[in-house]
């Protein structure tokens, strides 16, 4: 059954790619544009992991189906999971939010035109592979998969800058932690080990009674 | 765009679609009896009889409870989130179906054999918290809001370790594809990777029963406290399909297992080609799911500060030093990959 569909795949004219191309890019864009025009913040959050998931989607059709996973494992599975939860459980005033679009639109605006002079800047000097302006799949350089060719460069000619930032997150997540910890005291909380060492023989006495007689 | 293009694209579609169908009807058949066994077994291990009245032996009743849910009223609450407490439900079951389309049922039997099967997996499993926190947010209703948040906390908590889990698999194997996976696995059942990771297979068992959602870690609808946690307020064909998504991930995890730890499509015993490997796939799914109901008749629930405990305390440090074991072990006795 996969040889019927990779016939159909390779047959002139077929357009499936194309389409999911246009499907996947229209919807990245609406969502991203609801992102930052959504009455309720929930919405806003929903409408980022669904760009998220398009983003991915476009990635698939790159063939870079790691990078794709990742993105969805990374940033849809935990970041935006979290998001969510802070966005959810804030008690947010929605007339209060729409009071500061037109005080924080300038800010916006000017960041907005930085980006896209960036990027346009960044799009002009930018040199095409071989057949991609003709709409051509990309260029496969190796038989090993991209995950394969991912952790050939990334633990050798980049280990110390992946060494080191992972050193910088460590020590980010440490002081996230120590920032927000605070020893709470009065708490009682369950010792599972003190539970487990406790024996009978320490803690029980059997004492037989006599009737009548009390202990 | 000429007749021969749409001609493909129509061929194409038309041939996904007849393949998904082929994996989603007996899939679905599957998750009703599922709920039938899961009745049945409970009542054996409780000295009942469970449901023996509708049909033979009461095989039709997962079908009687199904008509029943769709002829019910669909209850929307008041100060519900109409769009999302509608999408919160089919959110589940659509991923809970999307997950099937790497699993391999037997050699070359698999809807999309990708290179990163594995991660596919793994990605749309952490997914499925998305379709119950947005089911509790969208009820307005406090036991709904709180079920949800224990399942979100529970299921990124367990993913964590399923993550590591999985890479030692990875590192044994040496490939993300789940066909490469199970085809390393060959050779019987001394092959199998639940000998060389016996305690990752407990962790992974476990983790799949917290990331399920499974009792003794049912605590997101724990109805001593939270009335039904978060699917409280949904009625009808909404709560159908929490309940079909919920069976589905069930059978899912329990593929994950015999795909990762028990050699999938493998018979047990070396050379043996008499029994189809669908058939082996198939009886390997159903002891773990026997697993997952036996747990369930017999644990209590956990408390909330036990769960968080076991998930970070105990697994997460034991599967770490294991992965780096199995990573050192791959390196200087196998030689590098």
């Amino acid at each position: 059954m996969e040889t019927f569909l990779a016939y159909l795949n390779e047959a002139p004219g077929t357009v499936l790619p194309g389409l999911m191309f246009y499907v996947l890019a229209i919807v990245l864009l609406y969502a991203g544009v609801m992102v930052i025009t959504a009455r309720n913040p929930v919405h806003s959050v929903l409408f980022l992991i669904l760009a998220f998931f398009n983003a991915a989607g476009l990635f698939l059709l790159l063939g870079a189906e790691f990078i794709a996973m990742l993105l969805v494992i990374v940033y849809v599975g935990a970041v935006a999971v979290l998001f969510l939860f802070v966005v959810m459980m804030l008690d947010i005033d929605f007339e209060q939010l729409r009071k500061g679009f037109v005080r924080n639109l300038p800010l916006g605006l000017l960041a907005g035109v930085v980006l896209a002079a960036q990027g346009i800047m960044f799009a002009i000097s930018w040199s095409f592979a071989e057949g991609a302006k003709e709409g051509k799949g990309p260029t496969v350089l190796s038989s090993a998969t991209n995950t394969e060719q991912i952790g050939q460069v990334l633990y050798t000619h980049y280990m110390l800058p992946f060494q080191v930032a992972g050193l910088v997150l460590l020590v980010a997540m440490i002081g996230a932690i120590v920032l927000t910890h605070r020893g709470n005291t009065g708490v009682k909380r369950q010792k599972v080990a003190a539970q487990n060492s406790r024996r009978p023989a320490d803690v029980l006495k059997l004492n037989s009674v006599n009737p009548g007689e009390g202990v | 765009m000429d007749s021969s293009v749409l001609l493909n694209l129509g061929m194409q579609l038309g041939w996904l679609i007849l393949l998904v169908l082929m994996i989603v009807v007996p899939l679905l058949i599957t998750v009703a009896y599922v709920t039938y066994a899961e009745r049945k077994v409970l009542a054996l291990v409780q000295l009942r009889m469970g449901p023996n009245l509708v049909g033979p032996f009461g095989l039709l009743q997962p079908f009687a409870d199904g008509l029943k849910l769709i002829a019910k009223e669909t209850i929307i609450p008041t100060g519900a989130n109409r769009a999302l407490f509608v999408a919160a439900p089919i959110l589940l079951f659509f991923l809970s179906l999307v997950s099937w389309a790497v699993i391999p049922f037997d050699v070359g039997l698999v809807l999309a054999d990708i290179n990163v099967g594995v991660l596919y997996l793994f990605a749309l499993s952490s997914l499925g918290v998305y379709g119950i926190i947005i089911a509790g947010w969208a009820s307005n209703s406090k036991y709904s809001f709180l079920g949800s948040l224990r399942s979100a906390a529970q299921m990124v908590s367990y993913e964590v370790s399923i993550g590591l889990v999985i890479i030692t698999v990875l590192l044994l194997a040496g490939s993300m594809n789940l066909s490469t996976i199970i085809i390393g696995q060959a050779g019987g059942i001394t092959g199998w990777y639940i000998w060389p990771l016996l305690p990752m297979f407990f962790i992974f068992f476990i983790s799949g029963l917290a990331e399920t959602n499974r009792c003794p870690f049912d605590l997101p609808e724990g109805e001593s406290e939270l009335v039904g946690g978060f699917n409280t307020e949904y009625s009808s064909m909404t709560f159908a399909l929490f309940f079909l998504g919920e069976y589905a991930n069930m059978i899912l995890m329990s593929a994950m297992t015999a795909v990762l730890f028990l050699g999938g499509w493998h018979s047990p015993i070396p050379g043996d080609d008499v029994i189809p490997g669908l058939v082996w796939f198939a009886a390997k799914i159903a002891f773990c799911l026997f697993v997952f109901i036996w747990v369930r008749a017999t644990m209590p629930r956990f408390r909330y500060d036990q769960l968080m405990r076991l998930g970070w305390k105990i697994f997460l440090p034991f599967s770490l030093l294991y992965v780096v074991g199995v990573a050192a072990y791959v390196t200087f006795f196998r030689g590098a990959l």
